[in-house]
């Protein structure tokens, strides 16, 4: 097996290129006068930058977190560059004419055409490339609706009062190192609002693209979904291929009011860096939801790249009777570090959560779940149900699982499942004596090992998420 | 039948399993349309020889040449002696949690339609065949949406194996004791499949420990195998022969013969 999995790590990353794109980028470092500067650039109110001024020094005083069974090298945050943009972005393009076709057709290689036209009929898209949104599509039929739908950066100044009530409201500044970083120096991301009673007519969907070297990208994310709305959201992001890593470490907020449902499904398809563990992106990022009375937050995640990812998708089941949700499928090779996983606290009565995890390590890759289910004292009658399974390819890789369950109420019940399992020979046997390639019987096997959280995607992401799968495998067998 | 060229040869075929010596100078020569019987103490190598054909890792060839169709298939993939017409039917099938049925046959099927140079089968085709072999095998079409082998029973199990050659429509079909564990409804069901795909160009090597299953599936020829060779080969007759006596008297003579 061995052998065939040095195979694997021969593998291409197809969305590895460099877009020749003229931009506009800071000098690297951080300090008081970078954070006023990305102010400045995105014509923030005086609020807004004050709040990324006390978020820096709360973030100075801040020690980074440790505790992650992840191992790289210590960040210099110095040598790092908190803001880039293309330069054909700085006059703000009215229309898709107006934005420069190199980004348009980058976007279109990722296999997101953003002329309406050509897209997928039924999801809007916005569009980050490294700092700034580059387009947002199907605003008008989404307004014609009431949902808003727009760079966060833009809603600042057109909804400053929706910002300023949410905006740090579920993961406030001071709630971990990265967090804090972010509220002082996030540039871009999505801003949704879904008004009472609304159920948004198509799916909206935000695409991340780290373009240029060494800069970071800290992008925030805020979705509201007002009482009784509905909203799928999708997540995918991907960055040239460097040998130098690259950090992203972004906050995203979901709100669910009063039997409001928000579906967020994440594709995360980082650059991993090479066999050995050079470059790549560092995954450090918060998300984080909070469900009012009767609300729904379902986290749906594929994450098969970054060379370190560091997420912990969470619930705060705040109302009575409301659910979260996530399920989540990691795929690690090569030289792969992941520790991701989720937070479930149920504080209302009724509340209930579900955690379906499944890990797949390659290579000489390491991946654990970090999972916390609290059930404070006043949730009477809460449920979690949690399924951890860990599926081992080749002998070189690691899973561990690290469950963190916490009740102060006895009528709340908490179950935890765990399994690890190898890809059998026997499995792959009867494979190839059925006519199967072994890449196509390994392909299939994981499929098949993580179908129960593939079953909870949009059917776009679904299908994508399965291709995916079976590009990062390719080669993984000989 | 008898000036017919060959489909498989196997010459002096020598093979181990974890450095033990399991397959000593095995010699067999199966026409097309030919159902042989392999039958044989424990221990005697047959589920490796059906191993060694198909090319199971761990499995070691020393010597020897097992040629199918004009081709030494001991020199080739798995997957490429699947595409060469084997077909081996597990003794023990495997489960693959998550993987529909239907989704693992049609990529089967693809896979060795692929092989052969032709198109994939299109869904809705491929969907009627399989209905039919479900019901060939008397297995619900509910089967079809389940894991492979995921939940089955034994019984069950083994259908499903025969299902699996219903849709490959291999040349050769290696049967490794798929009888065992079978009650006598599911045997008739299982030895019906087989007798259902009895053609002039497709054979059957039928492992067993039992008779019985030749009751239902007539071998042209019964072979003994013991400790890795061929050591007695006659037709239908020399199965019932065993029932009644047991393999000593094989052994015995085999002696005689060495001695």
């Amino acid at each position: 097996m061995t052998e065939q999995i040095d195979k694997a790590l021969e593998r291409e990353y197809e969305a590895g290129f460099v877009s020749d794109v003229e931009s506009e980028t800071f000098e690297p470092g951080l300090n008081e006068d970078i954070i006023r500067r990305i102010s400045t650039m995105k014509g923030e109110p005086e609020w807004m930058l004050e709040a990324r001024l006390k978020a820096f020094n709360t973030w100075l005083e801040m020690e980074e977190p440790d505790w992650a069974l992840v191992d790289y090298a210590k960040i210099d945050f110095q040598a790092i560059s908190y803001y880039s943009a293309p330069k054909s972005m700085k006059d703000k393009p009215k229309s898709l004419d107006e934005v420069d076709p190199e980004l348009l057709r980058t976007y279109e290689k990722l296999g997101i055409p953003l002329v309406e036209q050509q897209m997928l009929a039924g999801v809007a898209v916005d569009a980050v490339f490294d700092s700034v949104s580059v387009v947002t599509t199907f605003r008008e039929k989404l307004e014609e609706a009431g949902v808003i739908f727009c760079p966060i950066s833009e809603a600042v100044h057109a909804y400053p009062e929706l910002v300023k009530q949410y905006l740090g409201s579920v993961v406030p500044t001071k709630d971990n190192y990265y967090a804090a970083l972010n509220a002082a120096v996030f540039t871009d991301g999505s801003f949704v609002y879904i008004p009472k009673g609304t159920r948004c007519p198509m799916e909206l969907s935000t695409y991340f693209r780290i373009n240029e070297q060494n800069t970071g990208q800290f992008e925030r994310t805020l979705i509201v979904a007002d009482e009784g709305s509905y909203v799928s959201y999708l997540e995918g992001c991907t960055a040239p291929q460097r040998d130098e890593n690259q950090l992203h470490a972004a906050v995203v907020e979901l709100v669910a009011l009063d039997d409001a449902e928000i579906k967020y499904s994440t594709v995360q398809n980082w650059y991993p860096g090479d066999e050995n563990g050079k470059g790549g992106i560092y995954n450090f990022v918060t998300k984080r939801g909070i469900c009012h009375t009767n609300a729904k937050i379902s986290w749906t995640q594929v994450e098969t790249g970054s060379a370190v990812t560091w997420k912990y998708p969470s619930c705060i089941l705040k109302g009575d009777n409301s659910i979260g949700e996530f399920y989540s499928v990691a795929l690690t090779r090569g030289a792969q570090q992941a520790d991701t996983g989720t937070k479930m606290i149920h504080l209302g009565k009724n509340t209930r959560s579900t955690i379906i995890s499944k890990g797949i390590s390659a290579g000489r890759s390491n991946n654990s779940y970090r999972g916390l289910v609290r059930m404070n004292s006043c949730a009477d009658g809460a449920r979690n149900f949690t399924q951890c399974d860990s599926l081992l390819i080749g002998d070189q890789c690691g899973a561990h699982t690290f469950p963190y369950v916490e009740s102060r109420n006895p009528s709340a019940i908490v179950e935890h499942e765990a399994t690890t399992s190898k890809v059998s020979d026997e499995q792959m046997f009867l494979c190839q004596q059925r006519g199967l390639d072994p890449e196509k019987a390994v392909s299939m096997i994981v499929n098949g090992f993580c179908k129960e959280v593939f079953k909870e995607l949009p059917m776009e992401f679904a299908v994508e998420a399965g291709k995916l799968l079976e590009i990062s495998l390719e080669g993984s067998v000989g | 039948m008898s000036n017919k060229e060959a489909l498989l040869t196997i010459a002096d075929l020598h093979a181990s399993v974890e450095e033990k010596n399991i397959l000593q100078g095995l010699d067999l020569e199966i026409k097309p349309g030919e159902v042989h019987a392999i039958m044989g103490p424990n221990g005697a190598g047959k589920s490796t020889m059906g191993y060694v054909l198909s090319g199971r890792d761990g499995y070691e060839v020393q010597k020897g040449t097992a040629v199918l169709d004009g081709v030494d298939i001991l020199e080739l993939e798995p997957e490429e002696r699947a595409h060469a017409g084997l077909f081996l039917a597990f003794q023990y099938p495997v489960e693959i949690p998550g993987v529909s049925n239907l989704e693992f046959l049609k990529a089967a099927v693809d896979a060795q339609r692929n092989a052969r140079g032709e198109e994939a089968i299109s869904a809705s085709d491929f969907l009627k065949e399989a209905k039919a072999a479900c019901k060939q095998v008397n297995l619900p079409v509910s089967f079809l949406k389940r894991g492979v082998n995921e939940g089955f029973s034994g019984g069950e199990k083994k259908r499903n194996e025969i299902m699996q050659m219903l849709l490959l429509k291999p040349k050769l079909c290696i049967l490794d004791e798929t009888d065992s564990g079978l009650d006598i409804d599911a045997l008739q069901v299982v030895a019906e499949g087989v007798n259902s795909q009895r053609a002039p160009d497709r054979s059957f090597v039928v492992v067993t420990h039992y008779q019985r299953l030749l009751d239902y599936i007539k071998p042209d020829f019964v072979h003994v195998l013991a400790d890795g060779k061929i050591v007695k080969s006659g037709d239908a007759s020399l199965a019932l022969e065993l029932e009644a006596q047991g393999y000593s008297w094989l052994q015995s003579s085999k002696e005689d013969v060495n001695a």
